[in-house]
């Protein structure tokens, strides 16, 4: 298949985007966007679930190795690849259930829907396990909500700029 | 037998979702407990040499202000010397530079980090160059942190920024002593608990490292208290601190060498044999 390449590109550029360069911004001091999701996001819709799970794995966990935060980014991806088939079929109904879904072709809205849920629950998990306290409840969901919005307008952004041509 | 290999082929799924995540999980909990051994860190050659190819590139851009900062260390060095040389000389191999406790070496950060509740830094130099773990590393204005781990070219520091981190520290006026934490809130301040309610604290005071550690020399700066309050429960200070140094932009730091620690080492852990 020669989306491999394509895949294994987005892999490595993403990485590479969010460690060198995003996790610079700190906008007001505590906003700092996550794209790297958008791998996981992006994945080919008919994959195998086992398959995308060991690779939001590895995704998750080559942050970690960047980061030092243990384990928490390869969790909170493994969260989001396992919830992406009901949140896809949440959000596009019944052309997810025939498989003939083109992601491009979609709504905006339908797309806007996918990735906020999608981001929301990446970042919930992530900022929670790095926190790892009900101490600091309230910074874990102003952080959440921050970090989200940013990271989802830069998403919708790139998709965008990548949307392939019809 | 069949309906367990029918159970498994069903939930396939699920069950790797779960194994995997076990995984996950066991690794944050085990990078939220200090001192374990670490499976994940930064210091594995790829992630380190992007680190610092990177800041290859980024160095330049902060030159300016790096200069002005070591210009102005060198300044007040300088001047301390200015002071000290009017009364006694050093030769090369006076006894006070050859036996001395404590050395101090130059070394170079390449990632930094000061949002999360656990920050670590990196540095560009490892076992190679003399580092070595619970080194104690400094800036020119204060403490940052305790080596952590070491490879053979890099080193990881647990940053005072660390919900994990307790220094030794003490108030300059009346040595009373007290515990360094962070309450994970503000990139600049940091808490000093366990000080007695006999201390006399004001706003504006001055806090330094205690001598209680094999780690940090006695009397390093580290801030001056911006805030404090009895807890009347415990009869103890909460104090907030407001650091010297500007933890969100640091570069060229100091590792201190403790000269001694093979001797303080061996004593500590006789002490334990003997326990």
């Amino acid at each position: 298949m020669s989306n491999y390449g394509l895949h294994i590109l987005r892999f490595v550029i993403l990485l590479l985007l969010q460690v060198l360069i995003l996790n610079n911004i700190k906008l007001y001091g505590f906003v700092n966007p996550y794209i790297y999701p958008l791998f996981i996001i992006l994945l080919p819709l008919n994959l195998n679930q086992i398959q995308a799970l060991f690779l939001a794995f590895t995704m998750g966990l080559s942050l970690d190795f960047f980061e030092n935060t243990g384990g928490i980014h390869a969790a909170s991806c493994l969260v989001i690849a396992y919830i992406r088939p009901l949140v896809l079929r949440f959000s596009f109904g019944i052309n997810y259930d025939y498989q003939t879904l083109k992601f491009y072709n979609e709504g905006f809205k339908q797309r806007f829907n996918y990735l906020a849920i999608m981001i929301f629950a990446h970042h919930l998990v992530m900022f929670s396990l790095e926190a790892f306290s009900f101490q600091h409840a309230m910074l874990v969901l102003k952080n959440t909500l921050y970090s989200g919005l940013f990271s989802l307008f830069l998403m919708l952004l790139i998709i965008q700029l990548i949307r392939k041509e019809k | 037998m069949q309906q367990i290999f029918n159970f498994i082929v069903r939930f396939k799924t699920g069950l790797t979702f779960l194994l995997l995540m076990f995984v996950a999980l066991f690794l944050t909990v085990e990078a939220h407990s200090y001192h374990t051994s670490k499976w994940v860190s930064s210091t594995n050659f790829i992630s380190a040499s992007i680190f610092e190819f990177k800041s290859g590139i980024t160095d330049y851009i902060g030159l300016y202000s790096e200069n002005e900062k070591l210009t102005l260390e060198n300044t007040r060095l300088r001047n301390k010397l200015l002071n000290l040389e009017e009364n006694a000389i050093f030769d090369q191999d006076s006894l006070i530079l050859k036996d001395s406790t404590f050395i101090s070496f130059p070394v170079k950060l390449i990632s930094n980090s000061y949002l999360k509740t656990d920050n670590y830094l990196l540095l560009n130099k490892g076992e190679k160059d003399g580092m070595y773990e619970n080194m104690g590393i400094i800036s020119s204005q204060g403490i940052v942190g305790i080596v952590e781990e070491t490879t053979a070219n890099y080193a990881r520091v647990i940053s005072i920024l660390n919900s994990n981190i307790s220094i030794n520290a003490k108030l300059k006026k009346s040595n009373h002593f007290g515990s360094l934490t962070w309450n994970a809130k503000q990139p600049n301040f940091v808490e000093l608990v366990d000080v007695p309610r006999s201390a006399v604290i004001k706003v504006g005071d001055s806090v330094v490292t205690g001598g209680n550690s094999l780690i940090f020399p006695e009397n390093l700066p580290i801030g001056e208290i911006s805030d404090f309050q009895l807890n009347e429960n415990q009869g103890y200070y909460d104090i907030s601190i407001k650091l010297f140094n500007d933890m969100t932009s640091l570069k060229n730091l100091y590792a201190i060498q403790f000269n001694r620690r093979e001797e303080a080492s061996f004593l500590l852990e006789n002490k334990q044999a003997d326990e």
